[in-house]
Formats: C-alpha cells, sequence, structure tokens
C-alpha cells in the first residue's frame, strides 16, 4: 500500500471536503448522519461500522440513491467518549440539519445522545447493546444489535441443555462487560444456573491469570462464562488454557469477529457463544432467508476492506439498511415520517435477523435471532445444528 | 503454593514491562530532565513493527531487530524534531511536547497499518510449563530473562565504558560535564534512542502474551511513570523495583483481594510509599536550588 | 486606558470574549462549544492557579471535576436532593476531599506529587466505575435538569450564558487572589521555596489554600458539565481528562488567566475543526499541539501577547 498515494487521497478528500461545506445543499440530497467510535476503546466496534456506514452510502448513491434521491452521509469519530458523542450529535443536528442518525457504538455514547435526538424528533438507529436504550421506549431511539439480556439467557438456555449448572464468571469492567454482567445475574436463575464465583478484569489489562486461578479453585464449577468485549476475552480464553482450565468456555456476541480466533489461537477451540447467523453465513441452508443477506454483506466487506467481517459492522449495515428502505416508504425527508416508518419495520431480513419493529419494541430480534456458536478447527460452527 | 507462584509469576511478567518503560524514563530523565510520555508508543511500536514485518514473512528475529531500529529512528527523531528545539523550556512544556508528540505516533500507526489486535507466537511454543502447581507460559521466562539481561548490559555499559560514564556525568551535571569536553547533546540523544530501544524491545517481548495495538502506550506510559516514580525518577534500580513492585501488586491483589480494585491497590501504595519515603524508594535527594 | 489596571483590562477581555460571540452565534451547535469552553476554562483557570502560581502540577483534578458532576447526579436520583443543592454539596465534598489528602499528599514535590495526585485521580475513578449500585458504572447515569426560578435549565444558549457567567467571576476571583497577599506569597513560593521559607511563608499552608481553591473550580465546572449534558460518566475522571486539563493550562499559558480560556478553547475547538480530516484527526492534533509548544512556549495568550509587545515583558 502506497503511503503516498494515501496521504494524496486525503489531501484531495480534504480540499473536497472544504469545497462540499461551502457549497449550498442542493434539493435532491437527504442528509444522514452518524457518529461510531472509531478510535479509543471501542474502536473494534466502531471502525467497522464507520467502513461499512460510508461503504454502502457509497453504493446505494451509485445504484440511484434513495427514490432518486443521492444521500449525503455526515460521520464522526466520538472517540468513545460520551460528551464528545453529545456534541457531534448536537453538530448532526444543528449544523448538519440530517433527518436521521444511525451510530452509538456503545451504550454509554448512545445513551448521552438520545435526549439531543428525542428533543430535536430525529429519529436514530443505536448500534449498542444494552437494553436501556430501547426499554423504557424512546419514541424516536432504536437499535439493530441484540440486548445483553438475551445473550445471557441463550448462554443459560445452553448451559441448562447440557446440564451445566454451577458456573463462574469473569467479566470486563468496560460498559459492555459490566452491563452484560449485571444481567446475567437477573437471569442465571430463571435457568437454575448457580454462579459459584464472580472475577472481574480492567479493559487494558494484559493478564487474568489470577482471577481465573481463583475461578479455577471453585469446588464443582462446570463452566466458565466471560461477558466482555475487545482483547480481553481473547486473553481470558488463553490464559484459561494455559491453567488447564478444561470446563466449557462461553464468550459473549461481544468476541465475534474473526480476530478474536486469530488472537486466541488454539485455546479458542471448543469455545461456544451466541451470535448472529453472518458469523456461518457460509456454512447457513440454502433455505435460510438470512443466507444471502449475510453472505452477500461479509462478501463486501471482506473484499472492501480486506478485514474479516464482524458482527459490529454488520449491526451498521441492518441500521442503515433499516433506515434506508423506511426513507424510501417515507418518501421523502420528513424526520418525523421517517420514525414511523422504521416503527412500521416488518419482515426486515438483516445480518443479525429478522426485524420486526413495533411501537412498543424498537429492536425487533427474538431470541432466535441468535445462534449459538461454537469454535472448532479454528472456523465458526453453529453448535444447536448438531 | 501453586496459586502464589501463579500470580507472582503474573505478576513479574507484567511488573518487567513496567520496569523497562521506567527504565526508559529514567534514561531520559537523568540525561536531559526531560519526562518522556511517549514512552510507552515505543513499546508499541516494537510490537506493532514486528507484527507487522513478520506477517511480511520476515523471520521473527530480524522482524524484531528491524522493530528495535525502527523505534531508535523514532526515538532519535523525538529528540531532534521535538526536544532539541525547546531546549531551555519549562519541564512542564516539555511534557507537553511529548504528550503531542505520543498522538502524532499513536494517529499515525493505524494510517500507516490498522487499527487491530494484534498478536506474535511465543518464542519457545505456547505449551504452558507446569511449575509446583502453577501453569506459566515459556514466554514468561523470555520476558523477565529478556528484562535481566537489559538491566545488566545498562549496568555495565553506564558504569565501564567511557560513553557511559559521560551518560552518568551528563545526569549529574551537564554544565559540569560540559567543561570537562563532553559532548552532551550526543549525551541526550543517545539516551533517547536507548530508552527507544528498550521500549521496543519490551514490546516485542511481551507481545505474545498481552497482545498489542496502536493504543496499547497511554496505559503503560502510566504505569511506568508511576512506577519511575515509586522507584525514585532518576535512579535505574529504582526504576526496576518500581516496575516489578507495581506489577506483583496488581497481580497479588488481583488474586489475592478483589479485582476489581487491583489498581487501586498498587496506587494506595504508591501513595503511601511516597508520603513516607517522598523521594521514592531509592531515595535520591532532591536539592532545592535556590 | 491606563486608569484602568491591568487586572481589570484582563478581566474586561473576558467578559467581551463571553458576551460578544454569545450575540453572533449561528446555532445551537456553537452555543454548546462557546459553553463546553467555559465550562472547561473554570476547571483550567483554578488548575492555572496551582500550577502557574503555586508551581504544583496535579494529574488527578479529573477526579475532583467528576466528583462535582456526580453528586448532581447521585443526591437528586438517590436522595431526591435539588439539583443546584445536590452541585453545591459536591463542590464542597470535593473541596473537604481536597483539603484532607492535601495535606499529606502536598508534603510532595514536583513528579512525585504528580504521581500521587495522578493515583488519587484513578482512585476516584475506579470507585465510579465500580460501585454500579450508586454510580451506574461504567456507562454513567443520568441527571436531573435543574430548574431556578421555573425555568428547566436545558438548552445549550441557558447554559452558554450560565457558564460564561460562572467563568467570568471565577476568573475575578482567581485575579484578585492573584493580587492579594495570598496571591504574592504564593509567587513567591513558586519562583524559590527556600526563599519564600526564609521570608517566613510557609509554604504548605499556601500550597494547601490553593490545591483547595483548584479542586473546588474543577468541581464547579464538573457541576455544570452534569446539568447541561444531563449525564455522567467514568470518563469525567479518567486520566485522559486529567492530562487534558493540564494541556489547556500549559498550551495557554501558565499564570494567564486569558491564557487559561485560550487554553480550553483550542483543545475543544480544534477537534471539531479536525473531524473534516477523518482519521488525520489524531495525527495532526499531535502535531498542532507541538508546533504551539515549539514556537510559543510561554503558552498561546503570553506568547502572542509577548510577540506584539515586543518581548516587553
Amino acid at each position: 500500500m502506497s503511503i503516498v498515494k494515501r496521504l494524496a487521497a486525503a489531501a484531495a478528500g480534504a480540499s473536497l471536503a472544504v469545497l462540499a461545506a461551502a457549497l449550498p445543499a442542493s434539493a435532491a440530497e437527504l442528509r444522514i448522519g452518524a457518529f461510531v467510535s472509531a478510535t479509543g476503546p471501542a474502536s473494534f466496534l466502531g471502525e467497522p461500522e464507520e467502513k461499512t456506514i460510508k461503504h454502502y452510502v457509497e453504493e446505494i448513491n451509485k445504484s440511484g440513491g434513495i427514490n432518486g434521491d443521492t444521500i449525503k452521509l455526515f460521520i464522526y469519530d466520538d472517540g468513545g467518549d460520551a460528551n464528545k458523542a453529545r456534541t457531534f450529535a448536537t453538530r448532526l443536528i444543528e449544523e448538519d440539519k440530517v433527518v436521521a442518525v444511525v451510530g452509538g457504538s456503545t451504550t454509554g455514547t448512545t445513551m448521552a445522545a438520545v435526549p439531543v435526538f428525542e428533543d430535536a424528533q430525529v429519529p436514530f438507529i443505536s448500534l449498542a447493546g444494552a437494553v436501556v436504550i430501547v426499554e423504557p421506549v424512546k419514541k424516536f431511539t432504536f437499535k439493530t444489535p441484540h440486548t445483553d439480556r438475551m445473550a445471557c439467557e441463550k448462554i443459560f438456555d445452553d448451559m441448562k441443555k447440557r446440564g451445566l449448572t454451577k458456573i463462574g464468571m469473569i467479566s470486563g469492567t468496560d460498559g459492555f462487560g459490566k452491563s452484560m454482567r449485571d444481567e446475567c445475574v437477573k437471569v442465571n436463575a430463571k435457568f437454575g444456573v448457580e454462579i459459584l464465583g464472580e472475577e472481574t478484569y480492567g479493559p487494558r489489562d494484559s493478564d487474568m491469570t489470577a482471577q481465573l486461578t481463583n475461578l479455577k479453585g471453585k469446588a464443582g464449577m462446570q463452566a466458565l462464562i466471560n461477558p466482555g468485549f475487545g482483547q480481553g476475552p481473547a486473553i481470558v480464553t488463553r490464559n484459561a488454557k494455559q491453567l488447564g482450565i478444561n470446563v466449557p468456555l462461553y464468550q459473549s456476541h461481544g468476541v465475534a469477529s474473526k480476530s478474536f480466533i486469530d488472537l486466541a489461537g488454539d485455546a479458542a477451540e471448543g469455545v461456544r457463544l451466541p451470535a448472529a447467523a453472518l458469523l456461518v453465513a457460509d456454512k447457513l441452508a440454502d433455505s435460510d432467508p438470512q443466507k444471502k443477506i449475510a453472505l452477500g454483506y461479509k462478501t463486501t466487506y471482506e473484499k472492501v476492506t480486506g478485514q474479516p467481517v464482524s458482527t459490529f459492522g454488520g449491526h451498521a449495515y441492518d441500521g442503515l439498511m433499516i433506515l434506508v428502505e423506511a426513507m424510501k416508504r417515507a418518501k421523502g425527508a420528513d424526520p418525523k415520517k421517517i420514525r414511523d416508518e422504521i416503527e412500521a419495520t416488518k419482515g426486515f431480513i438483516g445480518t443479525a435477523g429478522i426485524f420486526n419493529m413495533s411501537a412498543t419494541d424498537h429492536m425487533g430480534l427474538g431470541l432466535d435471532a441468535f445462534r449459538m456458536l461454537e469454535i472448532r478447527k479454528g472456523d465458526w460452527t453453529l453448535a444447536d445444528a448438531k | 503454593m501453586g496459586d502464589l507462584l501463579q500470580f507472582a509469576v503474573s505478576g513479574l511478567t507484567v511488573g518487567s514491562v513496567y520496569a523497562l518503560v521506567a527504565l526508559g524514563f529514567t534514561l531520559i530523565y537523568n540525561a536531559s530532565e526531560v519526562v518522556n510520555f511517549a514512552q510507552g508508543e515505543f513499546v508499541m511500536i516494537g510490537g506493532m513493527a514486528t507484527v507487522f514485518l513478520y506477517a511480511l514473512g520476515l523471520p521473527l528475529p530480524v522482524a524484531a531487530l528491524l522493530a528495535v531500529v525502527l523505534a531508535v529512528v523514532v526515538g532519535l527523531m523525538l529528540h531532534t524534531f521535538v526536544i532539541a528545539p525547546a531546549r531551555g523550556a519549562d519541564a512542564v512544556t516539555l511534557i507537553i511536547l511529548t504528550i503531542g508528540a505520543s498522538l502524532v505516533i499513536r494517529g499515525a500507526v493505524p494510517i500507516l497499518y490498522d487499527k487491530q489486535f494484534h498478536k506474535l507466537p511465543g518464542f519457545s511454543g505456547e505449551d504452558p510449563i507446569r511449575l509446583f502447581g502453577a501453569a506459566i507460559q515459556p514466554q514468561a521466562f523470555w520476558v523477565i530473562g529478556g528484562m535481566i539481561l537489559v538491566v545488566l548490559a545498562l549496568h555495565f555499559f553506564l558504569n565501564h565504558t567511557r560513553f557511559g560514564r559521560a551518560v552518568i556525568a551528563t545526569s549529574v551535571s551537564p554544565m559540569a560535564a560540559k567543561l570537562v569536553g563532553i559532548n552532551t547533546a550526543l549525551v541526550v540523544g543517545f539516551s533517547f534512542a536507548v530508552s527507544a530501544g528498550v521500549g521496543a524491545l519490551a514490546g516485542i517481548l511481551v507481545t505474545p502474551v498481552t497482545l498489542t495495538s496502536y493504543d496499547v502506550g497511554t496505559i503503560l506510559a502510566l504505569k511506568g511513570f508511576a512506577a519511575a516514580v515509586l522507584g525514585g525518577i532518576g535512579s535505574p534500580v529504582g526504576a526496576v523495583l518500581g516496575g516489578l513492585l507495581v506489577g506483583m501488586l496488581e497481580a497479588l491483589s488481583a488474586g489475592l483481594i478483589s479485582s476489581s480494585y487491583k489498581d487501586a491497590a498498587a496506587f494506595i501504595t504508591i501513595i503511601l510509599v511516597l508520603l513516607v519515603m517522598p523521594n521514592g524508594l531509592a531515595g535520591l535527594k532532591h536539592i532545592e536550588r535556590v | 486606558m491606563s486608569a484602568i489596571s491591568p487586572r481589570y483590562r484582563t478581566l474586561l477581555a473576558i467578559l467581551a470574549l463571553v458576551i460578544l460571540p454569545g450575540l453572533v452565534m449561528p446555532s445551537t451547535f456553537y452555543y454548546r462549544i462557546g459553553a463546553l469552553v467555559f465550562i472547561s476554562a473554570i476547571a483550567v483557570i483554578g488548575l492555572n492557579l496551582l500550577m502557574g502560581y503555586a508551581g504544583q502540577v496535579s494529574l488527578g483534578h479529573a477526579g475532583f471535576f467528576a466528583i462535582g458532576g456526580y453528586a448532581c447526579a447521585i443526591l437528586p436520583a438517590r436522595y431526591g436532593t435539588d439539583p443546584l443543592l445536590a452541585a453545591l454539596a459536591g463542590i464542597v465534598l470535593a473541596g473537604l476531599l481536597a483539603f484532607a489528602v492535601g495535606r499529606p499528599i502536598l508534603r510532595l514535590r514536583g513528579h512525585y506529587l504528580a504521581v500521587g495526585t495522578l493515583g488519587l485521580g484513578l482512585l476516584i475513578g475506579m470507585v465510579l466505575t465500580n460501585e454500579v449500585w450508586l454510580t451506574g458504572g461504567p456507562d454513567g447515569m443520568q441527571v436531573q435538569r435543574a430548574t431556578v426560578f421555573g425555568v428547566r435549565l436545558r438548552s445549550a444558549e441557558h447554559w452558554y450564558w450560565i457558564s460564561g457567567t460562572i467563568m467570568v467571576l471565577c476568573a475575578w476571583i482567581a485575579a484578585n487572589l492573584f493580587d492579594s497577599p495570598t496571591g504574592r506569597a504564593l509567587r513567591a513560593l513558586r519562583d524559590s521555596m527556600v526563599a519564600a521559607e526564609v521570608m517566613g511563608i510557609r509554604p504548605s499552608r499556601y500550597k494547601l489554600i490553593v490545591f483547595v481553591i483548584s479542586a473546588v473550580y474543577a468541581a464547579i465546572a464538573g457541576t455544570m458539565l452534569a446539568l447541561f449534558n444531563g449525564l455522567v460518566t467514568p470518563d469525567n475522571a479518567s486520566f485522559l481528562h486529567s492530562v487534558e486539563l493540564v494541556t489547556m493550562v500549559v498550551i495557554g499559558g501558565m499564570g494567564s488567566l486569558i491564557g487559561s480560556i485560550v487554553g480550553a478553547a483550542v483543545l475543544i475547538i480544534l477537534p471539531q475543526v479536525l473531524t473534516i480530516f477523518h482519521e488525520y484527526e489524531t495525527l495532526l492534533l499531535g502535531i498542532l499541539i507541538i508546533l504551539f509548544m515549539l514556537f510559543l512556549r510561554q503558552g498561546i495568550a503570553p506568547g502572542l501577547a509577548g510577540l506584539f509587545k515586543g518581548r516587553r515583558a
């Protein structure tokens, strides 16, 4: 890759951006906003999201836009900082005058921005996990990823089926890990699963052997669950193998990208996790309604970025496409109409599942949208299709 | 017993990295009184450059060597373009300059390469060694051993070579060193180079254990700085002690007290130690100039 | 012209910096950026008292900032306190904490003090992250809106004028402090601790006073950001935020009131401008910081003033 070329391209891009800012908006232009955490601790969420949104907006414009109007995208990097996210949310509304927004990589940045969009009555599709985003329902706020509560339920359900009832838990102290941990300790009893011991690690920790040694010492532990995202779960997986912890290890949907398998190496063998069908797109039955969409996105993403697909980028795809479909139906740039049409989304096939939104459900995914995957021979496989 | 050993090895491994970062702080500080907050970026460069070159197909040792060379070049550039032009500036101004430099380095890596996490294979495989009930990654020995070798080499160099003595002389009194004909500018530049090399080496050794990405530098700079100060800033022995102590405290408190507050245990200890020994463990007396 | 003392000239300039842009702001977004600048500037003025006048560096002031903010979140939500009263409580709490830890910690000097305060800030951040039952954990906590005379304060325009007014007040107090006997003692301390001691100034007492004041300023800023945003997160207490505040002081100009505001403005406005460069943002921010520090070593405000005056000072 030629650096000089990339620098030149960036310089050209920057001058174009300045030019574009100086020109008045053309009539046939739909302004869509986005803010993601492309840098900072959540960058492995924000980066694929950013790439996905940018690419697909380009692609939609190339193939004629929305009802003939082109999309003008305004996208910002909040660095994972809630305060910045709110500033960019304000900027999108006030300066860029967008009619709808996709974004919010983390629950923290999403919740910081929600009031801005609710006040401005502009629809917002969040890409973050926690239940609080859509419970209670906020009129203009939607989300596409599965919730962390669903992940816990899916995992505990699988444990129950395998007769694993006494478990240890090690979670990250980042927003994702902490939020999922809290959901898990709310629902574990429902599945008859008992948590024998709990440990945590910081988002930047590089060695979890101390915590895992303590869990290893819990008599009768039958399984281990690790709510967390980023590189932490990879280290937990490696450390667990190093210590000879042989009970089944369950990771969360927060590790759902191929880089987890690469980083964890052999230790990832046999790890289970709930994730979207996207990760096993090529292994889905041909009759599976999601196969075409998931495989299409996976192929495009990997071709465009040269990196393995992740479900995080998939959530951005779902969000953008739900919005685009809604805008097609709304036939115009009225944010309120677009909102109504997003809420009316029915049977939309996305990478994460089949979405059926309603006035009381602003996510629209059921528990069946999650597949239980197992890592075998360094690749994802469907665990429940045995 | 096995558990304690497990905690201790984990603490020593992470602590060795802190120790090398702290040592880097100390070298530069002694030669120039600059507290270099870009020190963590050298560790990152070491790890990331090795990953990049290794992925290109170079043998690991070659990739590692080139990564160290790259870090040394960056260290020299940092000195030439950022620190040297600011000679005589306020200590805090110099710190902000190094913070600016760390932003430049951290900002450049994703453009040149990527933002993903990466790993390297363990130098001696990845099958854990069982020892008294503990399971230890072979790489831990590489990290700890590498740290010891670096410390010994530096010790020999500083005390038994002509140039090394010039470095020490400069750190004691730059003015006097200049008067006896030592090229202090060379010494300062040299200290940036060595410190960058040491940081890069730490990054290479530890990447198979802890993984690396473009933004691992900040937290290492923070912990390394705290370790250097705990040891008594300006003292190489103190820096190593401080680093190992911080690593051990983290691992032991994660294992024995609470993993949520393991960093708290380390920093409470640091504060308490400093209150009793205001000049750090090595206790170099700072003389107030009137 | 010469009838106005330099102190009042500075304060008038600050007043103009608040009022003039406030009259011509084109949209809420600009008011928001303005308010963010003023809010940060309050914390920076306080920290500048500590750094510029007393010569002490703190890498933990984000901790005090967050205490103010979280008081506004926690007290109304858990105990039904009025948000403004909660803000006051947070500010007092931060002051008391600074007083309690200041005594021992200020015995440390230079880099030792920096690490001591760094540890303090990290500890505060860790409590905020871990004690979910109280603080909402890593994703933070919503903050109730404050109501003054029946008006719910939520628009950015409100907050622009509120934060601007409070910043001017804080600057006025800081300026007075600078010209008071305490201020002179502080300056003596900065220039030479030993000489000051010989003159009978008790360094520990004055350092403690200014440490507490700076913590209170940080907490005031924290409460305002919390009430303005309607949300607090542990990021407020992070090491990076502490470093950002220190950078604002140094870039603007240590020991300069106007510099504090300039420093805050630069580091808040720059990232907004740099967004057009996308992935080059961080790189360019670093380069600009280096250039500022190389060419305006004393900081932007004193540096530029020096250039205009032809180095009279």
